[in-house]
């Protein structure tokens, strides 16, 4: 089983963040076909979020076909995302550890290489549209 | 056992718990409460804010049936507020100073309660108080102030109201008290489907737990609606110090704000913002708050504050 954190600062709404940690969960392999959800009222007796709140995550991630509810039972996942297998992640996880790495060591803080990692996403969504 | 259901979605606007047209409240010559209009659906979990004064403990009185109206009309689960069981029965109100008996148990409690009320889940209370391992049978007196919250919270509860007015419950509350009170009532309010009104100051709290809100300023209701929807109607407009007319005319501004080389404008949408010199934002609740508290004629939309303008 696992559990939500909501981060209340953050820009992204609390279901959205929900919805990205299940689909994260899955894709990490913390989560997979079969396992079970937390219920709405152990999430938001922990979290102290609304109810209709993690309602809606569910509803998203069910109308993606990622989890199902079983009446009576629970809501349980049902596939992974599309995407590589969850060995892809780790492996290009440990590239960019390097890459961090001679970043640092070329002077960069991590503001710089962040405002790097979206200027290099963003010239590269470009480059697919033109 | 908690009897469990379906939340509803906030898809379809259930009928509504809460109603009041025109809603004012006089004590001598103070106005407490004036021209309120409200609406609140089924199963929400509404923020119930403004400055002291701004007549919050007011309304939740009134909706509670613990004072009458000078004028207008309010309609609570489709009745008229009144002292009367039968109304009271579907209404849960803890005032501000958690009303308990120190001397007594969490167990004296539930037995009195037992006494007092039509229905009555007294083993709900044990469920979640044994859940949140607050002993029940220590005086109250003895708890902590979140633990004395919690099983203030726990009781009312065990009443199965359908309607629960909280009026500055979490206030003098330590943060990890208040996010298990708050996680308390949203369990119950996952469980039962009740309807909640909550008055607080503390933004982040509420911007976490509700889905609807109440404003008022002045005694006068500046905002009510879906919290998700009225933050989406808002921005907060930056940009060059200019003439701000074209911006007023097609938005409603509620606070302006003026140095030398900036303006930012709070505004409420009526449609894309066509100026390209300024930028727009979401807002939080905070700054929505912080926005329409900072008025100086809260009823008088033409009328605007202006801070740090130039001489």
């Amino acid at each position: 089983m696992i559990s939500f954190r909501i981060d209340g600062h953050s820009v992204v709404p609390p279901y959205l963040q929900i919805v990205q940690q299940v689909r994260q969960a899955l894709r990490m392999g913390l989560l997979d076909v079969g396992d079970q959800l937390p219920t709405v009222r152990e999430v938001v007796s922990a979290t102290a979020i609304n109810p209709n709140t993690v309602l809606k995550a569910y509803r998203d991630l069910e109308r993606e076909g990622l989890i199902e509810a079983r009446a009576g039972h629970g809501t349980f996942v049902r596939r992974r995302p599309p995407g590589p297998p969850p060995g892809t992640h780790a492996r290009l996880g440990r590239g960019l550890a390097r890459w961090v790495r001679e970043a640092r060591e070329a002077g960069l803080d991590d503001e710089s290489i962040e405002s790097l990692l979206r200027v290099t996403l963003r010239a590269a969504a470009e480059e697919e549209i033109a | 056992m908690i009897p469990m259901h379906e939340v509803p979605g906030n898809a379809l606007p259930g009928p509504a718990a809460i109603e009041t047209t025109g809603l004012t409240k006089r004590y001598g010559k103070v106005t407490a409460l004036s021209g309120c209009t409200v609406s609140v659906p089924e199963g929400r979990i509404c923020a119930l804010i403004g400055p002291n004064g701004a007549g919050k403990t007011t309304l939740l009185r009134l909706l509670a049936g613990l004072s009458r109206p000078t004028a207008g009309q309010v309609t609570v689960n489709g009745t008229t507020p009144r002292q009367d069981p039968a109304f009271l029965a579907d209404i849960g109100f803890l005032a501000q100073e958690i009303p308990l008996y120190r001397r007594l148990s969490a167990e004296d409690h539930i037995r009195v309660g037992a006494h007092l009320n039509p229905r009555w889940d007294a083993e709900s209370v044990r469920e979640r108080l044994t859940g949140l391992k607050i002993p029940l049978d220590r005086a109250v007196g003895k708890l902590s102030g979140g633990q004395r919250a919690q099983v203030a919270l726990a009781l009312i509860l065990a009443k199965q109201p359908r309607l629960l007015l909280l009026d500055e419950p979490v206030a003098a509350l330590d943060p990890l008290a208040r996010r298990n009170f708050l996680g308390l009532l949203a369990d119950a309010v996952a469980a039962d489907g009740l309807t909640v009104v909550l008055s607080s100051h503390l933004v982040a709290d509420l911007e976490r737990v509700c889905d609807h809100l109440i404003m008022l300023a002045s005694s006068r209701v500046q905002l009510c609606g879906d919290l998700e929807e009225l933050l989406a109607e808002h921005r907060i407009l930056i940009g060059p110090r200019k003439d701000t007319t074209a911006i007023e005319r097609s938005h409603r501004v509620v606070q302006i704000n003026r140095t030398p080389r900036q303006t930012t404008l709070l505004v409420r949408l009526n449609g894309p913002v066509a100026d390209p010199a300024f930028e727009a934002s979401d807002v939080s609740l905070e700054e929505l708050v912080l926005g329409y508290m900072g008025q100086d004629a809260p009823s008088e939309p033409a009328q605007l504050t202006t801070v740090g303008e130039e001489q």
